[in-house]
């Protein structure tokens, strides 16, 4: 199956990879907001990590992916739609949107769906640790358990 | 140091043939077009004839007659014939509800042409155990025998491994079937022609091997069937004219039989060089990967393989993309990405390795047509195509910040 240019794209010239410190640095800072999602035994782990303005704002995301390069070019092209956008904003974002935008096959449509899942981790671990009160637009956006970021047992 | 892009190293999936069989192969199409079952005129002389040598030439690589030689379509075709028409020929009677048709021995990571046709046999009313060989990959005699019944009938064990090269005790399992008077197969569609085979010594009842693994065309292979000592029966699994004794109905594909003979004589005359320059080849690949890369590790035996295979893991690295990093190369993975079942190698998981790094291994098939030079540009474009995933890899940081991914509780979806 070849991939499409966009694909290849993303693939060789990553955009915004990296973090802003080891999940265990960033987890007791308030502005970033980190989603883990995946499996290694599934093929595919993907690290968002979103940093908010004070006023509420994506001011800048990074992403390490373990994956396919289908994998690799949705995380890449969801920092990049992150960027600027509000919390509401990043999580309108649709993997059937990732989908179109970099021609992805059926067989890849999981890929774009685990990205989606990485923003609404990611923006959800933020929410979780700022406002408790805005805790019904998190549980609105919740995909429950699944998105839960990564614990170490 | 020169290069022509794209390289090929995916010689266990298939070959290409050797213009030295096409060239072979083409007065057949055309002037000698015959029916090799056509007895009373020289068209059918001159196919039969050409049939005859061809069959010579497959029974010397394997130390056969030519008696003992069946035409097929390839290795699944002659798989199923030896299982299949094994196990109705030999099945258990007086038949009962109780006591079934009869056990079968083989392994869990035998190709799916082994493993798909005892599944049926098993609905079917046979029993069958699916052995799982250690985490060096190999399949013994030891093995075998504690699997042993009273009401085992047929044992099929590959030769060599078509995913990881590695080379199963086949003469042992052969003198063990021998002596129990158990009717043993093995499918060497990977040994065949890259290795020294005699079916006398080294105890074999049915081989199954394949034209287009060996430099020859696809859609043609051979099932060696045993005629003395002792005398092997099949039930056929296809009926019609009567071919091939009666063990394989359907006109025979002449100009794919001239081809597979031909593809025999040249692994005969060229085997030992061959095998001693893509084993030097391999090792030097292995070795410099080793060299370059942390984390990364050979699955199954380390020496006890085909000189030609060698199947890598690149820790924290997916195999799909490390492949699409690795430009102009064709080589082969374990990992879900590629397959359309978006499970990883069964293979890899038989013998214990972890999903993670199945997901992560390569596989490389040298082949008749590998450079030295092809190598070398291998090495770096893997090393290349790893550094750079690694560089993107959350799981290589959590490596190299001490963190055991195995003790993460992951979200699986
Ligand atoms: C070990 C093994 N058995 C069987 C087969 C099937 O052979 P064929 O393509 O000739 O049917 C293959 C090839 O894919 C193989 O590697
Ligand atoms: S991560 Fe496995 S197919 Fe994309």
């Amino acid at each position: 199956m070849a991939y499409s240019d966009k694909v290849v794209d993303h693939y060789e010239h990553p955009r915004n990879v990296g973090s802003f410190g080891s999940t265990g640095d960033v987890k007791g800072r308030n502005d970033i907001g980190v989603g883990v999602v995946g499996a290694p035994e599934c093929g595919d782990v993907m690290q968002l990590q979103i940093k908010v303005s004070e006023d509420g704002v994506i001011e800048d995301a990074k992403f390490k992916t373990f994956g396919c390069g289908s994998a690799i070019a949705c995380s890449s092209l969801a920092t990049e739609w992150l960027r600027g956008k509000s919390l509401d904003e990043g999580l309108a974002i649709k993997n059937t949107e990732l989908v179109q935008e970099l021609s992805l096959p059926p067989v890849k449509i999981h890929c774009s769906v685990l990205a989606e899942d990485a923003i609404r981790a990611a923006i959800d671990d933020y929410r979780h640790k700022n406002d408790s009160g805005d805790a019904d637009a998190s549980g609105a956006a919740g995909q429950g358990s699944e998105t839960e970021s990564v614990s170490q047992a | 140091m020169s290069v022509t892009l794209p390289i090929y190293l995916d010689h266990n999936a298939t070959t290409p043939v050797d213009p030295r069989v096409l060239e072979e192969m083409l007065p057949y199409f055309t002037e000698k077009f015959g029916n090799a079952a056509s007895r009373n005129h020289q068209f059918g002389w001159a196919a039969e004839e050409a049939v005859d040598r061809a069959r010579a030439q497959a029974a010397s690589l394997i130390g056969a007659s030519s008696k003992e030689i069946i035409w097929t379509s390839g290795s699944t075709e002659s798989n199923n014939l030896a299982i299949k028409g094994g196990a109705a020929m030999y099945e258990k009677a007086p038949r009962t509800a109780e006591s079934g048709r009869g056990h079968i021995i083989t392994s869990a990571i035998e190709h799916k042409a082994v493993l798909d046709p005892v599944k049926r046999l098993m609905r079917e009313g046979f029993d069958a155990t699916f052995l799982e060989p250690p985490a060096d990959g190999i399949v013994r005699r030891e093995h075998v025998e504690a699997a042993m019944r009273e009401d085992t009938i047929l044992v099929s064990i590959m030769w060599a491994n078509n995913e990881m090269g590695t080379l199963n005790d086949v003469p042992e399992i052969g003198a063990l079937c021998r002596d129990r008077g158990v009717l043993f197969h093995t499918d060497a569609t990977q040994w065949v022609g890259k290795m020294p085979t005699d079916v006398e010594r080294d105890n074999i009842d049915l081989l199954s091997w394949s034209g287009h693994k060996i430099y020859g065309p696809k859609g043609v292979g051979a099932l060696y069937v045993r005629r003395r000592k002792p005398r092997v029966r099949l039930v056929a699994i296809q009926d019609g004219g009567g071919h091939e004794r009666g063990f394989r109905s359907g006109t025979l594909n002449v100009t794919g039989i001239v081809g597979f003979g031909k593809a025999c004589e040249l692994c005969e005359q060229e085997m030992d060089q061959d095998r001693e320059r893509l084993l030097a080849l391999r090792q030097k690949l292995e070795r410099s990967i080793h060299e370059q890369l942390d984390v990364v590790q050979i699955n199954g035996h380390p020496e006890r393989r085909l000189p030609q295979t060698t199947n890598i893991s690149f820790g924290f690295v997916e195999g799909e993309s490390l492949m699409m990093g690795m430009k102009g190369i064709a080589v082969s993975s374990g990992s879900a990405c590629t397959s359309a079942s978006l499970e990883p190698s069964y293979v890899l998981k038989a013998i214990g390795v972890g999903d993670e790094l199945a997901h992560s291994s390569l596989r490389f098939g040298l082949g008749r047509i590998t450079t030295e030079q092809e190598i070398d540009y291998t090495i770096e474009q893997v090393v290349a195509a790893v550094n750079h995933l690694r560089a993107m890899s959350p799981l290589y940081d959590m490596h190299k910040e001490g963190i055991d991914i195995s003790k993460i509780e992951w979200s699986h979806h």
